[in-house]
């Protein structure tokens, strides 16, 4: 453990992430409505050491019910659309919607249009855009940092 | 070539091979309904794919899942998205279609005090979508029925009528995950169907990319283990670990992902001296650095303590199901695809990596992977060692209108099949390492104690986008 603990502090913290001007916090819920995957893992890194999110503020939750903000991924399959609204309708007032990535954005969607409701911008406000394909963690971490200031 | 069988000696032709010890590696179905066809590619025990067709008059077709259980998800995706009702394969639950009535797709368990959970689409985690019904009383899960399909954006349909390049966009978005493998086995297929044969420069390429796509997922997954016990230092470690692994990618390639890296019938990837040595230290610092990480998780207490005779697979029911890559080598099942790959670089001197002990444990899945690591790091010393030009392909033999591809993923064996109309597509399948894997899940399992099955899910670290498509 001491070794890992060790590797772990020499994982130097270089992202160099302006550090938001107040101190404030937003909790955050993802949810997958048709990716790739790749947005997923971009994002698990972005509460890894080296970005480590959790020191600003920002954290990953697991319920809607305590998010100020509903991350989606992906194209938004017809399967997953309820499941998304109702995650959606979960959470308190005020909510934010951010789409993770060029899927969720509606950019470039492979597919069969009969099986996708999207996109994302079509089902719900979007307050947050992170393009990328997928987006690099450090550009997720940039993006959700400045909605610190929203 | 497709070897046509009458439908009637369907059962015969398949029981014939699957005596003489072949496998069965997937299954598909052209067309719908009255005019569907319906195929069944089948691995002799030297490795060598053979694909049978039969018609299936009137809509249907004799099943083979008693001859071979691991045909079930494929007839049972046949059924649900062409139309085909498979005589003998009762019940036939719905798997890709999602109906409403819980009989239509559970397994019916009942007794005293036996109740379900349900999870998902949705999870706790950061984590692709798919539900997951369990069957269980007090703690103990009884059975685990896994209904997927939640991010179906009907990949292989939107291929249809385009061309071999459009295929190739789809194919490789699949799963980002498995982008590189999913990438080869379809190029594999489209350059047997155009009688294409890889130059030596581009099989070297491939190979770099499918090993770089092997050491970001194995590192990933292991972490993903110690997540799922939850053990911090573990999980980070290897987080941070991945990280450098991509961040090589993307100074080799552009990409984390090592997205857009693999073409049709010519090489992308060219990399120069300082490009490869740059790597290769690095990967040399990553190797020493990982493995000083991996000795560490073998001496913490609290995650070994959770590993042992958990999710067990054992050689038998791994052999039935299908079960392949590092799930079906933890279990004593000596395959790997690699060790067959003429397209690739690998060569007839690939031994696949094998357990410890063939327990098919959680224990076992992980330590498979840590000695994968070696092997893929090793492989990536020997691939960076010399620059490399841009490959091509050269012409081998007529084209033909079907070609088939089979790559060793993070996962598990991935085929690709490719049936062609003159230039366009009339059909593509993916069935990919994860696809062959998800049965053998709900089979471990089984026995197993609730709070743990998020760790023996993890300890297979299936990819959902990979079977959705």
């Amino acid at each position: 453990m001491f070794v890992l603990l060790r590797q772990l502090a020499q994982v130097r913290r270089d992202a160099a992430l302006a550090r938001p001007a107040r101190s404030r916090s937003l909790a955050l819920r993802h949810v997958d409505a048709g990716s790739c995957n790749g947005c997923e893992h971009e994002l698990g890194l972005v509460t890894s050491p080296r970005y480590d999110l959790q020191r600003y503020g920002l954290d990953i939750v697991a319920s809607p019910r305590h998010a100020d903000v509903l991350l989606v991924t992906g194209a938004v399959t017809t399967r997953m659309a309820g499941a998304l609204l109702i995650a959606y309708n979960a959470m308190p007032e005020p909510r934010l919607v951010a789409a993770l990535g060029d899927c969720a954005l509606g950019r470039g969607i492979l597919g069969d249009p009969a099986e996708l409701a999207g996109p994302l911008e079509d089902l719900l406000p979007v307050d947050i855009r992170i393009p990328g394909c997928p987006p690099s963690p450090r550009a997720i971490a940039e993006h959700l940092l400045a909605a610190l200031e929203l | 070539m497709i070897l046509t069988v009458e439908t009637d000696h369907w059962r015969e032709a398949i029981a014939r091979r699957l005596a003489g010890g072949g496998r069965f590696a997937g299954g598909w179905a052209v067309g719908s309904g009255t005019t569907a066809a319906w195929r069944v590619a089948l691995l002799a025990p030297d490795g060598a794919p053979e694909v049978l067709g039969c018609a299936a008059h009137g809509g249907r077709a004799p099943t083979i899942v008693d001859l071979a259980p691991a045909a079930d998800w494929d007839e049972r995706e046949a059924h649900d998205l062409h139309a085909i009702a498979f005589d003998g394969h009762e019940p036939m639950r719905a798997l890709v279609a999602h109906p409403q009535d819980p009989a239509a797709w559970m397994t019916p368990v009942t007794g005293d005090g036996v109740h379900e959970v349900a999870v998902g689409p949705i999870h706790a985690g950061v984590i692709e979508s798919g539900h997951f019904r369990l069957h269980v009383v007090g703690e103990r899960i009884l059975a685990l029925d896994t209904r997927l399909s939640y991010k179906h954006r009907g990949l292989e349909h939107a291929a249809e009528g385009g061309d071999l390049a459009a295929g190739l966009a789809l194919a490789g978005r699949a799963c980002a995950a498995c982008a590189v493998t999913n990438s080869v086995a379809y190029a594999h297929a489209a350059e047997e169907a155009l009688g294409l044969w890889p130059e030596r420069d581009l099989r070297v390429a491939r190979t770099l990319l499918l090993e770089l796509e092997r050491l970001y997922n194995h590192l990933h997954d292991i972490g993903a283990l110690c997540a799922g016990v939850g053990y911090a230092p573990g999980s980070m470690a290897f987080a941070a670990l991945k990280d450098r692994a991509q961040r090589v990618n993307e100074d080799l390639t552009g990409h984390r992902f090592l997205f857009r890296t693999v073409a049709v019938g010519e090489g992308v990837l060219a990399l120069e001296r300082s490009a490869v040595e740059g790597a290769r230290g690095e990967l040399r610092e990553l190797r020493a650095d990982s493995a000083a990480a991996w000795r560490e998780l073998e001496f913490a207490g609290s995650l070994q303590a959770r590993l042992d005779d958990v999710g067990v697979l054992d050689h038998d029911a791994a052999l039935r199901l299908g079960a392949s890559g590092p799930t079906a080598r933890a279990a004593g099942v000596r395959t790997d695809a690699r060790s067959h790959s003429p397209r690739l670089w690998y060569g007839s001197g690939f031994t696949p990596a094998v357990p410890r002990e063939p327990t098919g444990d959680v224990a076992a899945r992980l330590q498979l992977r840590a000695a994968e690591l070696e092997i893929t790091y090793e492989l990536l010393d020997e691939l960076l060692a010399h620059p490399l030009a841009r490959g091509t392909t050269t012409l081998e033999h007529e084209p033909r209108p079907f070609g088939l591809g089979l790559v060793e993923s993070p996962r598990g064996a991935t085929l690709a099949a490719v049936e062609l109309a003159g230039s366009s597509i009339a059909r593509l399948r993916l069935r990919t390492g994860s696809y062959a894997n998800w049965p053998a899940v709900a089979h471990a399992a089984v026995g197993n104690l609730l709070p743990d099955f998020p760790l023996i899910n993890k300890s297979f670290e299936l990819c959902y986008a990979c079977v959705d498509r």
